[in-house]
This record gives structure tokens, C-alpha cells and sequence, in this order.
């Protein structure tokens, strides 16, 4: 081997060092692989207890709540929309679910079962109601969802604290929390079970039916969807009814976790559920996004929070950095995008 | 061309290339622009005219070649740049900006200033000169949004004038103006030229370049073919070198045999007006070709037929139904396909898949449907299959679809019309932006549709394919069908004569 081919050699290695694999991971999967290995560094760095399977396991527990507003978010965020009310729909959720079930549970005290299962259908009809009229605006009326959710964020918010007085609703059956807030089922607590459930079931339903196409295809060009034959504004209520839904059981988990229900739960959740679904690259001009990747993307928020509590950062810092991060992502995908064209060409 | 030590030309371009992913848009070439000259720029769509025009402007920076202003070579970097150099573009797509009024429209980006303030009575004062000096009939204090096209048109022409140019480009500057708009228009332009400035000027009415024109360049798939006085070359001349190559070369011979009735529209008006009793009728085994301008209400015809246009009076039968006012969803499940001509805007899904864009006519239907789920293997097979059927280039299927060059894009959108058991395809302007070679393969893929029995119509803007694709012909003139042809009759001047009606008369 002559000295400039080794010279190349070595020079070829060199392009195929870290950075050069950061890169390439950087153009297929997006920011999100890169951010979850920087929290990873740091936090463990910052503190011995965090890189414990109990603490991961917590982070997991902790996050399911995110995890679900998320993926519901996503199906909104896919169709080239947002949901700005998920919050308030936790909320509400939250107050007429814990009313129904306390109210019921002081008519029927034995009936727990029944009880509780009324009380949650109550609870997520109310929160997926929220959901239905959002998608009537924007598939009916054509109302822009910014304005349609936030719409709705007010009402919702507004009818929560009218109905407690702002006080936190008390009275539900111990059985609840006991089952739903604090328990597990094959050594998966509770959260965590339904999310997984849930993500299964929603998995299925976006890449292995055509419903779950056409979000995609509504969100990438709704005209050449339409002009295709999908129909783009059935597709765009159930996108609001699923964000609702899904919210809606996010917020009878989070209800069972606090034992009370109440007003003030989910006000963070607009922008949180918003940040994972950037962070895990779905675009906000809709049409693209994964849901395991928004998975990832909702439980590394999770972990941005766990991390920063253990190292003792002030809570009000930390959503600082959930705002800067997320600023970071949306810049961070248009510069890959820019490699991606520079690549081709 | 030898330099003889004439005339410096006031622009000068040499080598000029400029390539888009896929597409050598401008392929080395050559122009010299004189003072006081109307220099005619001819070509087909895709012929790299509007790249060509759009580089000269400022909105493109060239690969290649250099661009040269009185003898000094210049750079342009935005069109502000072009305009402070004396070129001024006129483009056809307008830039103005709806909500505010004509004159804030005239000096947008170049405000009239008495110190920090704007000086809306000079900018109104100005507005006023300009426009009277034009002679367009508009009130500078009205609002864009208020304007027809033909008004906008005007005030886009008044911006190109609101400096002092050397170079005007106009973009088919008459497409929709009167004729006596179009008349003060043409006057302007003399005022100009008996003032020393060039003028680019693309059109594709022979009676304007025999009017106006002195010298016209051809354009062909992005290549200068030849420059050649407008006075002294026949329109055959023009047309052979437009065109440039032997017809049955690129459109097949095919064999109609026409049967059942598919479609026959009576006396139908759209709600928009674009259309006014129109009564066509297409029969399985043929291809029909609808020809008109822009806007003659070709395309809105049979969009109203497919559910886009709300339909005000008449009937639209399909395989023997009625089917007024039925949505594009029920249509296709009744066997229509229609492909719509802005592949971008309502054609394709851009940053998804070609699979995915394929099928998705078809993942709805039974065939792609086992117990709730899709059957993705039988998916990517048929998106396989049809890919190397219309010779996809990559073929490769989960590339998205903004990745592919125009031409495979249109393959794309083809390729959703076989999907699904149709019986009528719609083609709008099937070859827009493609290159000539895939341009032959569409022909060939319409030819083959049309001879395995199916209904063909196609819309276009682009004569030959109507002439030479098409059993019959139907000509629109402004909403109106103005002649049937059938057969031997489907000749350029037999088209042409309603084609540009105005012009005749």
C-alpha cells in the first residue's frame, strides 16, 4: 500500500468517526435518538440515583400520562392540525368522571364495579365530546384549529371550575385509585398497562388499516386526498374524537393517581403532548410522523423531567428547558431536512 | 453568431444553464437582446422559456453561463437586484398582495418616504401617472382583492414599468386581457422600444408575434434551437421548429374501436359560470380530446362531471345514470378516474410514498382489505408491478414522492388510474412539465388504455396531443364548446380557428 493510500485510507476513516455516524442517525431517525443519549450522559452524571432500573421504571410510570395526551395529539398534529385543548380535556374529564362516581358511590355503596365503570364512561364521554365538537369545527365548519381548540380550551376550562367551584371533588370509591392509580397487573402498574393496550391497538389502526392512511394522506394534501376519494372531513372529526379520547382516558388514569378530581390537572400538557410529537419528528405541516417514535418522544420528555428533579433543578427552570428544547427540535428538523436535499443532490 | 461591430446588444446571454433535480430546465443557452427590439421567446410548455425569463429576473441563479448588461457581465441575486439593473419581469402567476390597495401594491419594497413616514400622497400622485400613462382605467386606492384578473394583470404590468427599465420581460402579458386593453398594452410597448429598452416578450399567439414581434428565439427542451426574424419566417417554419421532430415518432397510431356510451354530458352550466351548456359524449374505445386556452373552461367541464364544480343546469350521465352532483369519492366508486393537472397542489401527496400514492384510490376497496386490516404485501406487489409497468425511474416505491423528477412524478399519478376496476379516465393535461422522452411513454400508456377498451378523454393545452391522440375533438372557446371534430377533421387550423376566436374575428 503506497503512502496516499493509506493517507486516503485513514482520511476515510476518519469520515466514518463519531461524527460521521451522528450524522447519518442524526438524517434517518431525526433529533430525538440524539437528545435521548445527550439526557441519558448528563443526568446520569449529575446524579448516581437516576440510572437505576427503579428510577427508569418510575420515569415509565410517570410518563404514561404524556405518553397517551401524545399520541392522541398525534393524530391531530398528522392531518396537519394541532389540539391546543387536550389539557383542558384531561380536566374536564377529571371533574365529571370524579362527580359521577362520587355522587354514585353515595346512592350505591356496594356496587363498586358498576361504580367505577360508570363513573369512567361518564368522565371519557365527557372528555371525548369535547374532542367530537372540536373535529365538527374544523371538518364542518372549516374553523382553523388554533382557534377551534383554543376555543374549546376556554369552555372546557370554564366548565370544570364552574362545576367544582374550583375545589377539588372528593368521594370516589377507594377501589379506584387502589386499581387504576396505584396498582398493577402482571407487574405492569396500571398507567403503564393501559398505554401499552392502547398504543397497541392505535399502532394497528394508523399503518395496517386505510383509515389510518388516509390521516397521513389528509395531513400530506387534503385536496389530492379528497380528488382520491378519501374522505377527508370524516377523517378529520375522527382525528379530534381519537386526540379526545385518548386525553379523555389519560385523564381518568391521572384522576386515579391523585384521588380527587379536579380543574387545575393538564395545563402543561398542551405544549408537553406538542414538544414529544416535534421532538419525535412528526411535521406540523402534517402528513409525517410515527407513532413509536412519538412514544419515544413523550417518555424522553418524561425523562428531561425525572432527570432535572433529581439533579434539583427548580421546577420553573425546567419548563424553560422543555420550551428551549422544542424551539431546538423545530430548527434541528429543518436543518435535516436542508441535508437531506443537499444529499440528494 | 460572428461578431461584426454592430450595435452592442443591451443583454447578452451566453452558455446559461440551470438544471432542477431530474430536469436540465436550460441547457446552454444563447440570447442577444437589442435595444429597441421586441424579441419573442416560442417554445412548448417545458421548453425552458419561464426558466429561462425567471433567471433573467433574479429568481433562479443560473449553474452555468454568464449574463451580460451593456457589455458588463452582472449577477443577479433577487429580482430587487434584477430591477435595480433595468430588468423588469412581468410574470404571469401575479405577485401582489391582496389585501393591500394598487398603489401600496406599486411601491411594495420601494416605499415612498417623506423621513420615517411613508408619503402616500406622492405614492398615491405617482400611482395615478403611471397608470394613466399606461392607460389602465384603475383607482390606485382600490384594494387587489377587489380586481378581476384582467384588472390584476394590469397593475402586475404597471409595477414592471415603475422604474426606469432597459429590459422588460413579459410572460403572456395578453392572456387575459381585452382586446383593447390588449391594444394599449402593444402602444406601450412601441413607446418603450422608440426608447432604446429590450423587450423579452413570450407568447403563443402567432397573430401577436406577426404584430408586435421582430425577432423570435425557439426554445426546445431547455435548448435554443434557433433565432429567426419574426417578419420573414412562415407560421409552418415556426411550428416545425417548436416542435422539431417527426410527429409519428412520438405519438403512437392507435386503433379505436369505439362502443358503449360512458359518459354524455347535456346541456351543462357551472355554477362558477366557467362552463355554459356544454354537451360532449364519450364512448368506450376512443380517445376524446378537449382543446381550448386557458380558462376556456376545458378542465372545469369535466371536473364538474367528476363532483369538484357545483353544476347549475344540465345533465351528466355516466354508464347510464344520472349523476349530477355526486362527490369525487362516490365518482371513483362508480368507475371514474380523474387526474388532475397540478400534480403538486391536487395530484399527489409530495412528502409520502409512491406506494402509498398509488393505492390510495384503492385501499378503501375489499381487494386490500383481510379482516379489518390492509393487506400491505398485496399493496407493495401492485404498487411493484404497476412501477415497473409505467417504468418508474428509480423504481423504487417507498422513495417519497417528491424525490422523483416530474416525469416520474406523472407516472406516479398515472399509475392511480389502474388501481381499481375504472371505466372513464380523465387525463388533465397529462404531459404537463414532462420531459419528451416520458412524454412518448404516456402516449404509448393512453394508446394502451384506450385500445384494451377503456374511455379516454384528455385535456390539454398542448395542441399536438389533441391532434394526435385524439378520435374526436371538442374545441372551448370561454366556456362554450365552439366545434366537434371527428377524425380527419381534427387539423391544426380547424382547431386553431376556434382556439383563438379573437384574434379571427
Amino acid at each position: 500500500m503506497t503512502d496516499s493510500a493509506q493517507r486516503e485510507g485513514r482520511e476515510e476513516e476518519s469520515r466514518r468517526g463519531p461524527g460521521h455516524w451522528a450524522k447519518q442517525v442524526f438524517l434517518r431517525l431525526g433529533v430525538l435518538p440524539l437528545f435521548l443519549i445527550g439526557a441519558l450522559v448528563i443526568f446520569t452524571w449529575l446524579s448516581e440515583n437516576f440510572l437505576t432500573q427503579r428510577n427508569l421504571l418510575n420515569v415509565v410510570r410517570q410518563s404514561s400520562y404524556l405518553v397517551l395526551v401524545s399520541v392522541g395529539q398525534m393524530f391531530a398534529l398528522l392531518t396537519g392540525g394541532f389540539d391546543l385543548s387536550v389539557g383542558t380535556i384531561v380536566a374536564v374529564t377529571s371533574v365529571v368522571g370524579a362527580l359521577a362516581m362520587a355522587a354514585l358511590h353515595a346512592a350505591l355503596p356496594e356496587a363498586t364495579f358498576l361504580v367505577i365503570t360508570l363513573g369512567c364512561l361518564a368522565g371519557i364521554a365527557a372528555g371525548g365530546l369535547i374532542g367530537a365538537i372540536n373535529g365538527l369545527g374544523v371538518a364542518l365548519f372549516r374553523v382553523s384549529p388554533f382557534m377551534m381548540t383554543l376555543g374549546m380550551a376556554s369552555v372546557g376550562f370554564g366548565i370544570a371550575l364552574f362545576l367544582t367551584g374550583g375545589v377539588p371533588v372528593y368521594g370516589m370509591p377507594f377501589a379506584f385509585s387502589d386499581a387504576f392509580g396505584f396498582g398493577s397487573l402482571l407487574g405492569i402498574p396500571s398507567p403503564v398497562f393501559v398505554a401499552i393496550l392502547l398504543i397497541v391497538f392505535l399502532y394497528f389502526l394508523v399503518s395496517r388499516t386505510a383509515t389510518g392512511r388516509y390521516f397521513y394522506a389528509v395531513g400530506a394534501n387534503i385536496q389530492a386526498a379528497e380528488l382520491s376519494g378519501v374522505p377527508s372531513r370524516r377523517i378529520l372529526f375522527l382525528a379530534y374524537l381519537f386526540c379526545g379520547l385518548i386525553a379523555a382516558i389519560a385523564g381518568m388514569l391521572l384522576t386515579a393517581r391523585l384521588e380527587t378530581g379536579e380543574a387545575n390537572i393538564g395545563s402543561s400538557l398542551a405544549l408537553e403532548s406538542i414538544a414529544a410529537c416535534v421532538i419525535a419528528g412528526v411535521s406540523l405541516r402534517g402528513g409525517v410522523g410515527r407513532l413509536e417514535n412519538v412514544v419515544l418522544g413523550a417518555l424522553f420528555i418524561g425523562l428531561l423531567s425525572n432527570g432535572m428533579n433529581l439533579a434539583q433543578i427548580q421546577s420553573y427552570l425546567q419548563t424553560v428547558v422543555v420550551g428551549v428544547l422544542l424551539i431546538v427540535a423545530v430548527i434541528a428538523d429543518q436543518y435535516r431536512l436542508r441535508l437531506m436535499a443537499a444529499d440528494r443532490a | 453568431m460572428v461578431w461584426n461591430g454592430e450595435e452592442a446588444p443591451i443583454l447578452r446571454v451566453r452558455g446559461l444553464t440551470r438544471t432542477f433535480p431530474g430536469v436540465r430546465a436550460l441547457d446552454r443557452v444563447d440570447l442577444d437582446l437589442r435595444a429597441g427590439e421586441v424579441h419573442v421567446l416560442f417554445g412548448e410548455n417545458g421548453a425552458g422559456k419561464s426558466t429561462l425569463i425567471a433567471t433573467l429576473a433574479g429568481v433562479h441563479a443560473p449553474d452555468e453561463g454568464s449574463i451580460e448588461l451593456r457589455g458588463e457581465e452582472v449577477r443577479l441575486h433577487s429580482v430587487h437586484d434584477a430591477r435595480e439593473h433595468g430588468i423588469s419581469a412581468v410574470f404571469q402567476e401575479f405577485s401582489l398582495v391582496e389585501e393591500l390597495t394598487i398603489e401600496e401594491n406599486l411601491f411594495l419594497g420601494n416605499e415612498l418616504k417623506r423621513g420615517p413616514f411613508l408619503d402616500r400622497k406622492a405614492a398615491r400622485r405617482r400611482a395615478r401617472e403611471l397608470l394613466e400613462s399606461l392607460e389602465f382605467p384603475l383607482r390606485p386606492e382600490r384594494k387587489v382583492k377587489t380586481l378581476t384578473r384582467a384588472e390584476k394583470q394590469m397593475v402586475e404590468i404597471a409595477k414592471g414599468f415603475r422604474s426606469r427599465v432597459s429590459v422588460l420581460i413579459l410572460d403572456e402579458p395578453t392572456a387575459s386581457l381585452t382586446e383593447r386593453e390588449t391594444e394599449s398594452l402593444f402602444a406601450l410597448v412601441r413607446k418603450l422600444q422608440a426608447k432604446g429598452a429590450g423587450i423579452l416578450y413570450i407568447t403563443h399567439r402567432m397573430a401577436e408575434i406577426r404584430e408586435i414581434g421582430d425577432r423570435v428565439t425557439v426554445l426546445r427542451d431547455g435548448r435554443k434551437i434557433e433565432t429567426v426574424d419574426a417578419g420573414s419566417t412562415s407560421e409552418e417554419e415556426l411550428v416545425r421548429l417548436m416542435t422539431g421532430r417527426v410527429i409519428d415518432q412520438i405519438f403512437p397510431s392507435i386503433e379505436f374501436s369505439p362502443g358503449a356510451e360512458v359518459l354524455r354530458v347535456e346541456g351543462l352550466t357551472t355554477r362558477s359560470g366557467h362552463v355554459r351548456d356544454a354537451s360532449l359524449e364519450v364512448h368506450a374505445g376512443e380517445i376524446v380530446g378537449l382543446a381550448g386556452l386557458v380558462g376556456s373552461g376545458k378542465s372545469e367541464l369535466l371536473r364538474a362531471c367528476y363532483g369538484l364544480d357545483g353544476i347549475a343546469s344540465g345533465r351528466v350521465v355516466f354508464l347510464g345514470e344520472e349523476v349530477n352532483g355526486q362527490s369525487p369519492r362516490r365518482m371513483i366508486r362508480r368507475g371514474f378516474f380523474y387526474g388532475p393537472p397540478d400534480r403538486r397542489a391536487e395530484g399527489l401527496l409530495m412528502n409520502r410514498s409512491v406506494r402509498e400514492n398509488i393505492l390510495l384510490p384503492a385501499i378503501g376497496t375489499a381487494a386490500y382489505r383481510r379482516g379489518g386490516f390492509l393487506r400491505t404485501g398485496k399493496e407493495r406487489d401492485t404498487a411493484a408491478e404497476l412501477a415497473a409497468r409505467l417504468q418508474l425511474q428509480p423504481p423504487r416505491i417507498e422513495r417519497p414522492v417528491s424525490q422523483f423528477s416530474g416525469g416520474n412524478q406523472q407516472k406516479v399519478l398515472l399509475a392511480k388510474s389502474l388501481t381499481r376496476d375504472f371505466r372513464l379516465f380523465v387525463f388533465d393535461e397529462p404531459t404537463v412539465g414532462v420531459d419528451v422522452g416520458t412524454r412518448t411513454e404516456i402516449y404509448r400508456f393512453l394508446a394502451e388504455l384506450c385500445e384494451e377498451g377503456a374511455a379516454v378523454v384528455v385535456i390539454s393545452s398542448d395542441l399536438p396531443e389533441v391532434l394526435h391522440l385524439s378520435r374526436r375533438a371538442y374545441v372551448l372557446y370561454r366556456g362554450e364548446i365552439k366545434a366537434h371534430l371527428v377524425g380527419e377533421e381534427i387539423t391544426q387550423e380547424n382547431v386553431l380557428q376556434h382556439f383563438f376566436e379573437r384574434e379571427v374575428a
